[in-house]
């Protein structure tokens, strides 16, 4: 097992025996399926929906070429500096170019998974630059020089007294358990940024081909600011969040909302289509757009898996996945956790030493059910095992499964397995638990099901 | 060859393998594919009575202040009340015929963002007092550009954003705000358009819900 693997095995079984942290989970995650139903059973076609959203993205995912070269020209037409970038380091020195073109010493930044994807804060302060989270929860995870733990949630897994320390200790405030003053001073803070910022960097959830713009989906009203007061907007996207037309916000804002944070709609839905223009009071003087591949082409040549690049990043599917609401988001060790993180990190870093996360789960759909564009999740995660089989074999799994196949094939030979299992199992109290106990992996923390005392056929030929 | 060539190169190459279209009742949905999403959506209503009624309601439900006023003074007079009550000492707003009118009744000069403001001192005002370019009865949701809200900050600064909207700014539904921007702005849109639903609001701390996270503490809506 590689070390990637070891890592992610070890603080699994760390986290799924931590009490308090099951618990947090639970409080942030009890009630989401009942509020999202709420808010599904508002629309008057859910399925329908569904299945709408998905055929855009097919159609757009599908004709990627030709609605990038339509959204960068309209975006340009309109003074926008578009930039291409093949490596997550491309992605990383086009930006720290611009910041110190600008002779830029604070950067504040709203939300964006992409820019933890290519590790942009830590290239920006190598150069000497103050780089400021504005989305709370984005914010106390950097506070604590932390990962997000969730994609839309990031700060899921802290409880107001933790964050109350935090604040204490980082921000030199007073001790408060109240999360509304919690929130005023992480306001006040950021506020201070706001205004000295020199540079503001965006992610966004959609590229819009028709009109050249981007759209940011926020509640909290700092991606607007981080849009607004900086003389100079940097907005850093995956290239495959591409959709065709801007009515498709229509459809795909509100289910964002629903599955997202079961809202009907966040709070801030904005679209960019440009810097300040002629005769409007403010914006910034200069508008970049850095469009991101970093793998993203190359998962892009897998037809079998490509419905992955239709996620609109909504976490439904994390929110719903039981291994994810045991192991939480910090045991997967990368940026895309859950279900859609299993699936898409073995093609953005390597299927060899990603591998293993397409195991962590028990197939049992509740994100391919939950997802809004009806990515198969589950299918997917059956794939990436057998790719990673056929692409590299372990001797001994190959063995064991050569014997097994005469095994389960033949009635004869199954039967007698059966029979002789039976046997065996009454010897098994023995050893079971213990290092010569063949179920190990499965009894060390659990109990092993009895085989039942007779087969079906069994049952069948006595029952005439 | 630029990076952007090839990149788009890679695309072409990658997309010669077809993809599994998504498929539903052994039905693949005809390309191009055809607008109509409002038959997916919430439901919302086609008079303005019932669309009014379905505004406050959401309005409620975000925690935001919907006024339906019969005119411009009666307008005037519901924001002095709320001037009194939060004790507003300076509002920012954009020229504008509505808003201009509703100020001047205010008694306090306002800041106006259209000629060039300094962003501390809209940081300082207690209200910014702006118009829209609709109200979307099925979510509750405000539609403000660049152009027709004095910018982008004057929405999102000061604590507290008051919106002035016309009766017929009123419309039923997300795809019907999209079609207006459409055509309102054709091709010359403005820099930024955004739906605003309700007060700023975060649920980062323990999923509490908290309004005032960045933006606005409050947001009152007058329709008249």
């Amino acid at each position: 097992m590689n070390a990637i693997a070891q890592q992610f095995k070890d603080q699994a079984t760390r986290m799924t025996r931590d009490l308090h942290h099951r618990e947090l989970i639970q409080t942030a995650l009890g009630k989401y399926a009942v509020k999202r139903d709420e808010k599904i059973a508002l629309f008057q076609d859910w399925q329908g929906a569904r299945q709408r959203a998905s055929e855009i993205k097919w159609n757009a995912v599908n004709h990627l070429d030709e609605y990038l070269v339509e959204f960068t020209k309209k975006l340009e037409a309109r003074g926008t500096v578009v930039h291409w970038a093949g490596t997550a380091a491309q992605a990383r020195g086009i930006i720290t170019g611009i910041v110190k073109e600008k002779k830029a010493r604070l950067v504040i930044k709203s939300k964006s998974m992409t820019s933890e994807e290519i590790h942009l804060n830590e290239a920006l302060e190598k150069e000497g630059v103050e780089v400021v989270e504005s989305d709370l929860g984005e914010f106390i995870v950097q506070l604590r020089h932390e990962a997000p733990y969730h994609i839309v949630f990031p700060a899921m897994h802290l409880t107001r007294g933790d964050i109350s320390e935090l604040f204490s200790r980082e921000l030199k405030s007073a001790p408060t358990d109240s999360p509304e003053e919690l929130t005023i001073i992480a306001r006040r803070v950021l506020r201070q940024k706001y205004v000295k910022a020199d540079v503001g960097i965006t992610g966004a959830n959609f590229a819009i081909a028709e009109t050249g713009m981007i759209s940011i989906t926020e509640n909290e009203g700092n991606a607007r600011l981080t849009a607004a007061l900086p003389r100079v907007m940097i907005t850093l996207i995956g290239l495959e969040k591409v959709l065709p037309k801007l009515e498709d916000l229509a459809l795909f804002l509100p289910m964002l909302a629903t599955v997202g944070a079961a809202q009907a709609i966040s709070g801030y839905n904005t679209l960019y289509g440009g810097p300040r223009q002629e005769g409007e009071a403010d914006g910034p003087e200069e508008f970049h757009v850095v469009l991101l591949d970093n793998q993203r082409v190359a998962f892009l040549a897998d037809a079998e898996q490509r419905d992955a690049l239709h996620c609109i990043r909504c976490g439904a599917c994390l929110n719903v996945c039981p291994v994810y609401r045991n192991v939480g988001g910090h045991a997967y060790g990368t940026t895309y956790c859950g279900p859609i993180g299993a699936v898409i990190t073995p093609h953005l870093r390597g299927l060899k030493d990603w591998k293993h996360l397409s195991y962590a789960s028990s197939l049992c759909g509740a994100c391919t059910e939950g997802c809004p564009v009806k990515i198969n999740l589950h299918h997917h995660l059956l794939q990436t095992r057998r790719n990673s089989g056929s692409e590299n074999p372990v001797w001994w799994q190959k063995i064991a499964f050569k014997l097994f196949a005469p095994v389960a094939n033949v009635r004869f030979f199954w039967a007698m397995a059966t029979r002789l299992g039976r046997v065996g199992q009454r010897f098994h109290p023995l050893v079971k638990g213990t290092r010569l106990d063949p179920a190990r992996a499965w009894t060390k923390t659990r109990e092993t099901p009895k085989l039942a005392p007779q087969s079906f056929k069994e049952w069948w030929r006595q029952r005439k | 060859m630029s990076e952007r060539e090839n990149i788009l190169a890679r695309i072409r190459e990658a997309l010669v393998i077809p993809a599994p279209k998504p498929v539903l009742k052994d039905k693949a949905v005809a390309e191009p594919l055809e607008d109509g999403y409002a038959a997916f959506l919430p439901a919302a209503g086609n008079t303005f009575e019932a669309q009014q009624k379905q505004f406050k309601l959401n309005a409620v439900d975000l925690k935001a202040d919907f006024h339906l006023l019969e005119d411009a003074s009666e307008a005037a007079v519901t924001l002095a009340k709320i001037r009194d009550s939060e004790g507003w000492k300076k509002i920012a707003t954009h020229r504008g015929a509505l808003t201009l009118a509703v100020c001047d009744a205010l008694g306090l000069a306002p800041l106006i963002v259209d000629d060039t403001f300094d962003k501390n001192a809209l940081e300082t005002c207690d209200a910014g007092i702006t118009e829209c370019d609709a109200l979307v009865a099925q979510t509750g949701s405000v539609l403000v550009t660049s152009r027709s809200a004095g910018g982008r900050a004057l929405s999102v600064l000061p604590p507290h954003h008051i919106v002035l909207a016309r009766r017929d700014q009123m419309v039923p539904d997300l795809p019907a705000a999209f079609a207006l921007v459409k055509r309102k702005y054709g091709a010359d849109f403005p820099s930024m358009i955004s739906f605003i639903t309700g007060p700023s609001r975060t649920g980062d701390i323990e999923r509490i819900l908290v309004l005032g996270a960045h933006g606005p503490k409050k947001l009152t809506i007058l329709c008249y």
